[in-house]
């Protein structure tokens, strides 16, 4: 195994989150366990609300856990008595997109190194340029503003800038949510290929149990709210990913064993928002 | 130049025309004795560029750039104090609910005074009427800038905060890199519609309160029935007040580079 796998084990241990105990009183996660190993990419898949925003934003230090603990390499990260404290460690990269839209590319990517003050300006400029360049020619588009890019090529901008910290977990909160179906094929082919050249763990959230099923190793499906592990399923198909895959009689298998708990999960999820609306 | 713009500049050019026209026309033929002592647009350009004007005022004369200098300096001196009070305190109520809590009602209830009815107050407590004049300036535009960073701040999309937290920013560094630029273009707005209200806060001041500027030569042009020249310094009112909001806007558009030219963030 490569050094760099060594890092970023993640152990999800019972966790849980009541939003507004004394009010409303609202479980977004109850009972959640899984064991993420490192260098793993893991897809979360389950219906909008069920709590994966919120085990995420506990993983990532936005916010604080209610019950049960998540511990990264064996060191709590969050618990009841954890200060929630957001860190290079495990960077986020988010829904809507969040480079700052007044930082060049490259200003943006160094931003990590520079102000943990790991890196002196010039050092985080070689390497960013260098990162860029690996992750589909980006380097060219140092000098531009994010607004003068395209969606693709700012969501890889956004994960250039998380690997920039070699954070030993990445999480992304469904990055590619909002493309249409061709952009998005061709961003699973630039994260696969990242992920090759910088294997760390993935936490990858997302909806979409195809996605999540193409570029997975280990697919967990989540309940609806409150948010559990449903189904934990390993994804054996080999690597590197290629799409005729996604015809191949183990994938159609796969995806035959979740997808009627995704429904099932999914049609919850909606009669429950017609509930609350009504 | 295209022929868009050449059709805009047209328009523009025929809005001024029509305009003028019709002033010359109310004043010139409408049968009524109130538009019978107005300054006709002619008679008004004749004085505004005479070498030896007859009521004293033209752009050969000394006494016009006194008048439009003592002005350009109050209005300035009020919006860079307004500034420099207006944007820590807008970023301040955003960045600490605290301070928020302290200043918004306080905020919400001056505001609506309108900065004529300070006079009187100002003029008692302030050592001279020009500080009294520059202050009634100075209130309006504090409270567009203060107002409008506060939104800037508030506006300011929560995951760019959590983005920065990821990589390592301190609070600090969370102000000065976030939430300052990110406030950017609405303090730029506030800004604009500060130098705005500071212009005709201070002409309506100066009315009152001054021995020079162009408010006060509105007034006193008035009392001596010298109406043209009251014409020529409302219009010179109005071409101060568009060249320092384009003067600004400017500012903005150069700080701002990264918001032109922008295919928009594909959110």
């Amino acid at each position: 195994m490569n050094d760099v796998l060594h890092q970023g084990a993640l152990s999800i241990r019972q966790a849980g989150k009541i939003y507004d105990p004394a009010g409303a009183a609202v479980v977004a996660l109850e009972d959640c366990s899984a064991e993420i190993r490192a260098g793993e990419f893991v897809a979360i898949v389950g219906p909008s609300g069920c709590g994966k925003s919120t085990l995420l934003n506990a993983i990532a230090g936005f916010d604080r856990l209610t019950s049960g603990e998540i511990l990264l390499d064996g060191v709590t990260l969050a618990s009841p008595g954890t200060e929630p404290r957001p860190g290079p460690q495990r960077v986020v990269v988010f829904q809507h997109g969040a480079l700052f839209p007044w930082m060049t590319v490259l200003e943006n990517v160094i931003y990590g190194p520079t102000r943990q003050r790991v890196l002196g300006a010039d050092a985080a400029r070689a390497k960013a340029l260098d990162m860029l360049r690996r992750c589909g020619g980006l380097d060219t588009a140092g000098q531009r503003y994010p607004g003068q890019l395209s969606s693709g090529m700012q969501r890889r901008v956004e994960i250039v800038r998380a690997l920039m910290n070699e954070p030993k977990v990445l999480l992304l909160d469904e990055p590619f949510r909002a493309m249409d179906t061709v952009s998005k094929s061709a961003m699973h082919r630039h994260l696969l290929d990242i992920h090759a050249l910088y294997p760390k763990t993935v936490l990858f959230i997302t909806h979409d149990l195809e996605e999540a099923l193409f570029l997975a190793d280990t697919v967990y499906v989540m309940t609806t709210r409150p948010g559990r592990m449903k189904t934990m399923l390993r994804v054996n198909l080999a690597r590197p990913r290629t799409l005729d895959m996604l015809v191949s009689h183990e994938y159609l298998e796969l995806k035959r064993q979740v997808v009627a708990g995704v429904h099932e999960e999914a049609q919850k999820a909606f009669e429950r928002g017609e509930r609350e609306l009504a | 130049m295209t022929p868009l713009q050449t059709r805009k500049l047209w328009r523009m050019g025929a809005g001024y025309l029509i305009a003028f026209t019709l002033w010359y026309l109310s004043v010139k033929w409408l049968p009524l004795a109130a538009f019978a002592r107005l300054p006709d647009p002619v008679t008004v350009l004749k004085e505004w560029f005479a070498p030896e004007p007859a009521y004293g005022i033209s752009i050969f004369t000394g006494a016009y750039y006194k008048h439009i200098i003592a002005s350009t300096l109050r209005a300035f001196a009020a919006f860079i104090l307004a500034v420099a009070l207006g944007v820590p305190a807008g970023i301040l109520m955003g960045w600490s609910s605290t301070f928020h809590d302290y200043a918004a009602a306080l905020i919400g209830l001056l505001r609506p005074i309108p900065p004529l009815a300070w006079v009187p107050l100002a003029i008692l407590l302030l050592p001279a009427a020009e500080v009294a004049v520059v202050y009634v300036t100075f209130l309006v535009a504090f409270f567009a800038t203060t107002l409008n960073t506060l939104v800037g701040v508030k506006a300011i999309d929560p995951d760019y905060l959590r983005a920065a937290r990821c990589l390592g920013a301190n609070r600090r560094d969370l102000l000065r890199d976030i939430i300052v630029p990110g406030a950017l273009p609405q303090i730029f707005t506030g800004l604009q519609i500060a130098m705005g209200a500071a212009w005709f806060s201070l002409a309506a001041g100066e009315m009152i309160a001054a021995q020079y500027g162009l408010g006060f030569l509105i007034m006193d042009a008035y009392n001596l029935i010298q109406y043209p020249t009251i014409v020529i310094a409302m219009v010179t009112l109005g071409i101060l007040g568009f060249l320092s909001s384009a003067g600004i806007r400017l500012l903005g558009d150069r700080l701002m580079r990264w918001r032109s030219g922008a295919m928009g963030l594909h959110r």
